[in-house]
């Protein structure tokens, strides 16, 4: 049973802003989803998950990097070819 | 009052050599560059990029597990680390938790007591953050600036049990660490940055303190000695040490509370689902490592007949151990000890690695204090000469040129006994003394001789000859 204490512990490690008013829609949408996962917990696990792929690995080589313009192009603020971000320490 | 047991355990992020980064082919080699030139889609974390596992940084961390005796788990695997910091581009690190490449090693140290095992708990792969700059001076004007080049950089966490019992022996366990991952050619320890220490630090009885920050190996043993005394003090005042995170500061020496909220800690950790497990046990088997430090140091003994203290020292490092082997033919036991003894010291005080120092040069040297053509005094001055001239950014000059130019060459005997006995003539007041059985006069003719000579005889020598001489004349 999800409650709303524990909805508004992840919503500020997920750094996400929710009002009081919402609160309760989002804990019973939170208990949903944990209620399905919990008939997924029901499926026989017996059976060894097969996992065929592994090891997907690339060789040490270098490709091209983006220009620093390209690399900056999306960012709200710039300041000498860095990214700029409010101060948090 | 007793003092309670000390208690250390560390966790050393290093930087593995790779020429292409962790999850994507941007280039290592970003030092001198720009920020934000070798970045791409996939180490800035933007939608619909996907990470691919790079091969050799896998290849480096099972060297580096197979040279700590630790054991490769069957399959590993990648997780997501959540939180929120400028330095993290995507909100999260990829990182490994509960299933680690391997687990369960050890490193033999000369701890304070003898040689001590130290537990390896485990050692994970992992993506290094970007580099923030902390802006503004003013709370309101404070910002943070962000390069995303070392964003991506592969890592390996290698984790210790709370082996260790004092900052000494941390220090010496991160030496021979790093000397170990040079050994192994996966890591470069004159890169800014490429090793990194958290450390867990408890009294016994008393909450655990995680200092973080320490960024450069050198600061480690700065910095727990100063936990040391702060949490000595607290218990002695009768006060309860908090189990709480602090950060080194290098320019003053200390540590200081971070006030971390628990939240912070708490990173939902879950498998990268952009990735599939690693089963790499195997490959061990095909690994060659190099001879290691200790390897090195038993071969030094037995090969150049060097004692063993000296042996380790110069095989603390891979580029000493070089540096050593290169000089060594022009006579062994001695290269030991100019080395060992005079070298380190000089170069430390300027600053230097052992680079600094051009092995002809030293070699040179070396046969010169062999052939007896210098005192050992002269061979230091030559050291500094050398050395002060790299500094400058000159082209040092040969020993032999130097000691042409500032006439060091070593005073002959027929020169030595002729100032001998001028001093002699020239000082009987001194003679006297000594004959009246005042042993310091010795010493006072031996320095008369000696500034004559302008240092270029050897006083022990000198010592002997004049007590000769004199003794024969009574
Ligand atoms: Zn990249």
């Amino acid at each position: 049973m999800v409650t709303a204490e524990d909805v508004r512990k992840v919503a500020k490690l997920a750094d996400v802003g929710i009002d009081d008013s919402e609160i309760t829609e989002f804990t019973r949408q939170c208990s949903g989803v944990l209620e399905y996962f919990e008939i997924l917990d029901t499926l026989d696990q017996s059976k060894q998950l097969i996992r065929e792929r592994y090891n997907i690995l690339r060789e040490d080589e270098v490709t091209p990097s983006l220009s620093q313009e390209e690399s900056l192009q999306n960012a709200g603020q710039t300041e000498k070819g860095f990214f700029k971000a409010p101060r948090v320490m | 009052m007793e003092e309670r047991e000390t208690i250390i355990g560390l966790e050393i992020h290093c930087q593995l050599d790779t020429r292409s980064k962790m999850f994507c082919g941007c280039s290592t080699d970003f030092r001198d560059d720009e920020p934000n030139t070798h970045t791409c889609p996939v180490c800035l974390g933007l939608p619909g990029s996907m990470p691919m596992v790079n091969k050799r940084a896998i290849e480096f961390a099972l060297k580096v597990a197979k040279a700590l005796n630790c054991a490769i788990n069957e399959e590993s695997e990648f997780s997501r680390k959540n939180y929120f910091y400028p330095d993290l581009d995507k909100a999260y690190q990829i990182t490994q938790y509960d299933k680690p490449l391997a687990e369960w090693g050890k490193l033999l140290i000369d701890g304070d007591n003898g040689e001590r095992e130290i537990r390896i708990t485990r050692i994970h792969l992992e993506e290094d953050p970007g580099r923030s700059v902390h802006m503004g001076t003013t709370d309101r004007g404070k910002y943070t600036l962000i390069d995303y080049n070392r964003a991506g950089i592969p890592l390996i966490e290698i984790v210790t049990e709370p082996d260790l019992r004092s900052p000494k022996e941390a220090r010496k366990f991160l030496n021979k660490l790093r000397a170990t991952l040079e050994y192994l050619n996966v890591f470069d320890s004159e890169k800014e940055g490429s090793l990194r220490v958290d450390a867990n630090i408890s009294l016994k009885g008393s909450e655990r303190v995680e200092v973080k920050n320490i960024s450069s190996y050198k600061g480690v043993e700065k910095a727990l000695t100063f936990e040391v005394t702060r949490q000595r003090n607290l218990i002695r005042r009768g006060q309860r040490i908090a189990r709480e995170t602090r950060h080194f500061v290098e320019a003053r020496g200390v540590t200081t509370s971070s006030r971390s909220k628990e939240e912070e800690n708490d990173y939902r950790y879950f498998p990268e689902p952009d990735l599939l497990p690693l089963r790499v046990a195997s490959w061990v088997d095909a690994i060659d490592l190099p001879e290691l430090p200790d390897a090195r140091r038993e071969r030094f003994v037995s090969q150049y007949g060097i004692s063993s203290e000296h042996a380790k020292t110069l095989t603390g490092g891979l580029k000493l151990a070089e540096f050593y082997e290169a000089v060594a033919p022009a006579d062994p036991a001695l290269a030991a000890t100019w080395t060992a003894d005079y070298l380190l010291g000089e170069l430390n005080y300027r600053d230097f690695t052992i680079e600094a120092m051009p092995r002809e040069l030293f070699k040179e040297l070396i046969t010169l204090v062999k052939g007896d053509a210098i005192t050992d005094k002269s061979a230091v001055e030559i050291l500094r000469i050398i050395l002060d001239a790299v500094k400058e950014g000159k082209e040092p000059e040969r020993p032999q040129a130097i000691v042409d130019r500032l006439g060091l060459a070593k005073s002959s005997g027929d020169q030595v006994t002729q100032m001998i006995d001028e001093v002699i003539v020239e000082q009987p007041a001194a003679v006297a003394d000594y004959y009246a059985g005042k042993m310091q006069a010795l010493n006072f003719l031996v320095g008369q001789v000696m500034k004559k000579c302008r240092g270029r005889a050897d006083p022990g020598h000198l010592n002997i000859l004049l007590k000769e001489k004199l003794d024969k004349k009574v």
